[in-house]
């Protein structure tokens, strides 16, 4: 090099550089910095014998590990299932009634079926399965498509006005919007309908609206309005209303009907995981 | 002088350093990158995956507009707890005509990858409107002009095109009848044979529950409500697929 210059100080080599007569010494790097940069070094040439690295033509290096995240994930949640299965096993070919009867099968599935309605069920029916407008409560016993436990676990499996082919499913007219009814004879009906839980309406003739209803409403919700699982027609007698029992909301709903869909689960969550599903739902508020 | 001096020349000449970056730079991307694009393996054998039909692929741009993905990630990462949670993990083959991906990288949300079906349309225009009257504890902000937003649908065949440039398999039929697969998308008694046959697996319903206006919500909607769901897993080898 063109300046080999010893600083008298130090009696180290300068670099060359100057800045306004202060000098840059020339020092080795500080040892430790340099054996952690070789082991770095070394360490990276390892990793690309030891693990997937270098990329060939048609595929790539795979190392003497042959390690894949995706194996090893797909192993972990493999374990997951190989341990619950050591009860869940039993869970797939035992019956609702049997879990529900086996204190082991049932603690199993009561935990799978609140994590599992955590995870899916929750966003709608809320997290304590006290549900909201448009989505029902399964805390209370009052079910539209029936509360026992196979009830449940096909609801679960089939969803309502779902995409599955089998979903549960029926069609409440728009007895307003599609002229149907009039209005007079909706508020009457309403008053009918309201008067079956000691409610009333403002205006309506209660006889008259038993009249519509006879004609109109029994075919499904039942002579004695109480509804019926098989066509999921809810009780009509009782203070539980999906879409709000004031007098604008069921006028509304004899207006324009609602239809509430509930995706199917079928294909989604395992039948084990409905099974607990539906034991845990059950346990809720679940009838017989 | 030996070759360990050398390094001299980087230090003292700034041109030459860059340069120096340069070609180190351009040779971990040659490695890093470029395989990914003529590996065969980088992205999974797959059935069912499709281009986004325009009305999924509107409410995809009003996705992006919202910057939902600020809070969403679209990736269920190859881990135990998240494949017990979301579902099978994310594929390759799953975001390939994302331009771009939606992957994100923060869950303030969850994840939305195979949000698809998870819930009902009402639930989702119940949520996008007003989050807290269905799930109290959340913290989304609330987006209730998108159900009354008309949406723009005559500019989607331009966006059908620009995909095109980046390797979205459109054809010229799919862009000349964009806007008309758009709008029979949310018309379920109207002429859907057209758009099925396009885009197989497309789900025909009015989204946002206002049958008489075609909505930004329409499109948020079914674009929610398919995120996920066209890769069918019961034909997936996982095995073949590993990498």
């Amino acid at each position: 090099m063109a300046h080999e210059e010893i600083d008298k100080v130090t009696g180290v080599s300068t670099t060359g550089h100057e800045w306004d007569g202060i000098k840059e010494l020339n020092n080795p790097l500080p040892r430790w910095w340099l054996w952690v940069f070789y082991a770095c070094i070394a360490f990276a040439v390892g990793y690309v014998f030891v693990y997937p690295a270098v990329p060939l033509v048609s595929s790539y290096t795979k190392g003497w590990l042959g390690y894949s995240q995706r194996a090893s994930a797909l192993a972990e949640a493999e374990a997951g299932r190989a341990a619950r299965n050591e009860v869940g096993q039993n869970l797939a070919n035992a019956s609702l009634e049997e879990i529900k009867n086996d204190p082991k099968m049932l603690e199993f599935a009561m935990a799978q079926g609140r994590a599992a309605f955590g995870d899916n069920c929750a966003p709608c029916h809320g997290s304590g399965a006290t549900g909201s407008k448009g989505y029902p409560n399964l805390q209370d016993d009052d079910w539209l498509w029936g509360g026992t436990l196979t009830d449940i676990e096909h609801t679960i499996t089939v969803g309502i006005r779902s995409t599955s082919p089998d979903t549960r499913m029926n069609d409440m007219p728009r007895f307003g919007a599609d002229g149907l009814l009039d209005a007079k004879q909706i508020r009457n009906v309403a008053g009918y309908v309201l008067s079956l839980s000691g409610n009333s309406v403002k205006g309506a003739d209660v006889d008259a609206g038993k009249q519509i209803f006879a004609e109109n409403c029994t075919s499904c919700h039942g002579e004695d309005a109480k509804g019926s699982h098989e066509l999921g027609a809810p009780n009509l007698t009782d203070k539980i209303w999906l879409y709000g029992g004031d007098e604008a909301s069921v006028i509304n709903t004899i207006t324009n009907a609602h239809r509430g869909v509930m995706p199917t689960w079928g294909g989604k969550l395992d039948p084990v995981t409905i099974k607990s599903l539906a034991i845990y739902v059950h346990d809720l508020g679940g009838g017989t | 002088m030996g070759l360990m001096q050398k390094h001299a020349v980087f230090e003292r000449n700034s041109i030459v350093l860059l340069i120096g970056i340069l070609i180190v730079v351009a040779i971990g991307g040659l490695v890093e990158i470029v395989p990914l694009f003529y590996l065969k393996s980088t992205i999974e054998t797959v059935t069912g995956m499709r281009p986004y039909s325009p009305l999924e692929l509107a409410g995809r741009n009003i996705f992006i507009r919202e910057g939902c993905y600020l809070c969403h990630s679209q990736m269920i990462r190859p881990m135990r707890d998240e494949i017990e949670r979301y579902g099978h993990f994310s594929l390759a083959a799953e975001s390939q005509y994302d331009h771009p991906f939606q992957w994100g990288s923060k869950r303030t949300g969850p994840d939305l990858a195979r949000v698809g079906g998870k819930y009902s349309d009402d639930w989702h225009v119940a949520h996008l409107t007003d989050p807290r009257s269905v799930v109290p504890a959340s913290v989304m902000p609330a987006y209730p002009f998108l159900k009354d937003n008309p949406l723009k649908a005559n500019l989607i065949a331009e966006d059908m095109k620009t995909l095109r440039l980046e390797g979205v398999p459109y054809t010229d039929e799919d862009i000349a009848n964009a806007e008309a697969d758009l709008k029979a998308q949310v018309n379920p008694d109207g002429m859907i044979e057209g758009l099925v046959a396009r885009y197989p697996k497309t789900v025909v319903r009015d989204f946002d529950g206002n049958p008489k206006k075609l909505t930004e919500m329409d499109a948020l909607v079914a674009y929610l409500q398919m995120l996920g769901t066209l890769v069918d897993f019961s034909t997936y080898d996982d095995k073949a697929n590993l990498r």
